[in-house]
């Protein structure tokens, strides 16, 4: 395509632009103006006194986390030519069955709005506004009557969707399968193997530390966790988000993990970021939105009812309810295969000056969405530290679990790996699996879309979250679900029907995920 | 520049397989498509473009006149991968260009151009590009290699700022460093490593440069 130079003047240029009138950027500015009137400034010397100073004063830290945050969220450089479309999803048919899903829940939604004459949004009135900003650190004791409202969609209903995905130029007829795929997707995408696994998560090898592993209690801490621990320490004092994301691939330590993470996802929670939620927390005392009901009834469905969970239960609203109406969540649609929904103003459908993008975030919850904040609450107390890393975490990893994408870390992707290092690894357990007309992915499936959120035990979760801000992606979590089956093939290979496979894989809490993925990708015979 | 083509025909498919095409069942694993420039014009070729459509790999070939006007077909380039996996679907469908620079040969005086498509994966049931587009030299100048989008995107501020890009010196002095670093580490490095530390090394030369250039932008 383009040679590397001109990649990378365009990296630094898109970068360049992005940056620019930032808080971060009139920051640095004013630090470097005021830096002027400094004695070791010299004039023969400006630039480079000043980025000395800059550097020893840690803004040019800074300038670097910041850029390196923004190459995690930019689209790769693509040709000039590349409409926008392109960009968010390369292939065609992905574009039109993702349109055609977002279009069923934009039906599901309008209709539960026309059933139950419950408007899309309203402005609260004053009596109303005053009893909630009372009530804002304990919505979950009210206990509003949600029965009529169901869930937009649950994860079982995009899976069919997934199932159905055809690539109407792909040879599916009996010629063509000589590598026929027992799987349910059927969509030729390319994943990693074992052995290219192997290269690319060196850090999980078996002669590595891990902390999930090597931090046992029967393990004397001087083999690694000590040492991983003071290395930890020092990443922190550097403030360096490339080399915490690098130390996270061998996990962090519970006492420096929300540090680390913030440092990894560049969530400062500065003055502007405490601004900016407090915006929100006013929007929501506002207005009252249709999606509200909904994020009440899946908070109410989901982690209230987990025993690990259900103690966030405000948080989790706190946080919900303001991420609905941060139009900031807007921008990662450049790069996400959605498109956010619109509504028009009475009479002017498809001009787009009186489009409204509904929810004000464009993104619609779904049964187990609140999952996603859930764990995050272990780790930051304060709202507005809580809500900026969830934030950031959504718009870098979890959108994908649930839009159709050709993306390597998309979910398409992951169900068709778990299905790949299935067959080609316990061919069978698989086969017996299809047989009982159990499909793996059928169990697996749920749990991959919440990223194992509210399968796994907390901090068992937690170490699995390392490694996906480790390795900036969610194969990993694909990795597990085909690790779990591993590890209860025996009892597994016994089973007679669906509904006795899920029995067996029901309860994951007691597992511990390193030593599974550990063993997985490599001690597995190849 | 990149919107300033030529226009030109581009002549349908011509498959090239084995056997009776009437009567052979497989599907052809290489197409030919042929432009052509309307009669007696020639092109200085500054930029091929296209979208692809699931093919593999793609040989150009250029049809230049000579001197006493005879004309010869030469390769221009050879078996260019479009999608590194032929059976997914990476490259399938993204668009693609093929610059002067990139060329075996100099594309000038061209009359028509072909297009060798190859596919030799049997998952597919078509393969072919699209949108093809020639793109010609404006005019004879050496400094206009960098493509006005990517002006587009700085302010026109921001332009006189493209002189007076990062110090030379500076940025090579820091990578130099880095390098050096690197160097030494890579020394250290079992075998099994290197190779791995090599890419790793390059992506953080990229880096360093990247935040170099980001800085200086902000307090130039």
């Amino acid at each position: 395509m383009m040679d590397e130079g001109t990649e990378l003047s365009l990296t630094i240029a898109q970068i360049v632009q992005r940056l620019k009138g930032t808080n971060l950027h009139s920051q640095i500015e004013r630090q470097a103006k005021e830096c002027l009137h400094r004695p070791e400034i010299k004039l023969e010397s400006l630039k480079d006194d000043v980025r000395h100073f800059l550097k020893a004063s840690g803004w040019e830290k800074k300038l670097q986390n910041a850029v390196y945050r923004e190459l995690h969220v930019q689209p790769p450089p693509c040709h000039p030519a590349t409409p926008p479309e392109h960009t968010k999803e390369p292939l065609a048919y992905m574009r039109k069955a993702q349109a055609s899903w977002e279009k069923r829940i934009l039906k599901s939604l309008n209709s539960m709005c026309t059933e139950l004459g419950v408007p899309l949004a309203r402005k609260r009135p004053a009596i109303e506004q005053k009893e909630l900003t009372n009530k804002w650190n304990e919505m979950g004791t009210d206990e509003p009557d949600l029965s009529r409202f169901r869930p937009v969609y649950a994860p079982k209903d995009f899976l069919e969707v997934l199932i159905s995905l055809r690539n109407p130029n792909h040879d599916s007829s009996e010629e063509a399968s000589s590598k026929s795929y027992w799987g349910l997707v059927q969509v030729p995408l390319q994943v990693r193997d074992i052995p290219q696994m192997r290269e690319a998560y060196s850090e999980l090898c078996l002669t590595s530390g891990q902390l999930g592993i090597d931090d046992l209690t029967h393990v004397p801490p001087d083999l690694f966790e000590s040492e991983h621990i003071r290395i930890g320490k020092k990443v922190l004092s550097e403030q360096d988000s490339a080399a915490a994301q690098q130390y996270s691939r061998q996990g962090c330590p519970t006492g420096l993990r929300a540090d680390l993470w913030s440092l990894i996802l560049n969530s400062t929670n500065s003055p502007e970021d405490v601004l900016h939620y407090n915006q929100l927390k006013a929007g929501v005392i506002h207005h009252d939105l249709l999606v509200d009901k909904l994020i009440y009834k899946d908070v109410k469905l989901t982690a209230s009812n987990d025993d690990y969970y259900f103690v966030f239960e405000d948080y989790l609203y706190q946080v919900l309810l303001c991420f609905s109406r941060d139009t900031a969540v807007l921008d990662h649609f450049s790069y996400n295969s959605a498109t956010p929904p619109k509504s028009y103003i009475q009479g002017r459908v498809g001009e787009e000056e009186f489009a409204v993008v509904y929810p004000p975030n464009g993104v619609i919850p779904f049964h187990g969405f609140s999952m996603y904040v859930a764990p995050l609450c272990f780790l930051y107390n304060e709202p507005s530290k809580l809500y900026a890393v969830f934030r950031e975490m959504y718009v870098r990893y979890f959108f994908r679990l649930h839009s159709i994408s050709s993306s390597a870390s998309g979910i398409v992707s992951l169900c068709l790996q778990f299905e790949r290092l299935l067959q080609t690894h316990l061919p069978q357990l698989f086969y017996h699996l299809r047989e009982i007309g159990a499909q793996p992915l059928r169990v697996a499936f749920k749990w991959m879309v919440r990223a194992f959120s509210g399968y796994l035990s907390t901090d068992q979760l937690l170490l699995l979250w390392d490694r996906v801000l480790g390795y900036d992606s969610l194969e990993i979590v694909a990795v597990l679900a085909a690790a779990v089956f591993a590890f209860r093939a025996e009892n597994l290979m016994e089973v007679t029907s669906l509904a006795s496979a899920e029995a067996v894989l029901a309860d994951l809490s007691t597992l511990k995920v390193m030593p599974l993925i550990q063993i997985f990708l490599f001690a597995t015979v190849i | 520049m990149s919107v300033n083509t030529v226009s030109c025909t581009v002549k349908p498919a011509i498959t090239l397989q084995l056997g009776d095409a009437k009567t052979d069942t497989s599907r052809p694993g290489v197409y030919v498509i042929d432009v052509t420039l309307p009669i007696g014009q020639t092109v200085n070729i500054q930029e091929i473009s296209f979208k692809n459509y699931y093919t593999a790999c793609l040989t150009l070939r250029l049809l230049i006149r000579g001197e006493e006007g005879a004309a010869k077909w030469a390769t221009c380039l050879r078996n260019r991968c479009l999608m590194p996996s032929p059976h997914t679907e990476e490259g399938s469908q993204d668009y693609y260009s093929v610059y002067r620079q990139q060329m075996l040969i100099e594309p000038d005086n061209v009359l028509a151009v072909r297009l060798i498509l190859r596919q030799p994966s049997s998952s597919w049931l078509n393969f072919s590009v699209e949108e093809i587009k020639i793109h010609p030299c404006i005019t004879e100048d050496p400094e206009r290699d960098i493509p006005d989008w990517l002006s587009d995107l700085t302010h026109v501020d921001q332009l006189s700022d493209l002189q007076g890009l990062p110090d030379p010196q500076t940025v090579s002095s820091s990578i130099q460093q880095m390098w050096a670093l690197t160097e030494v580490m890579q020394t250290n490095q079992t075998t099994a490593s290197v190779g791995r530390f090599d890419k790793a090394a390059s992506h953080v030369k990229d880096l360093m440069l990247i935040y170099n250039v980001v800085l200086v932008r902000f307090i130039s």
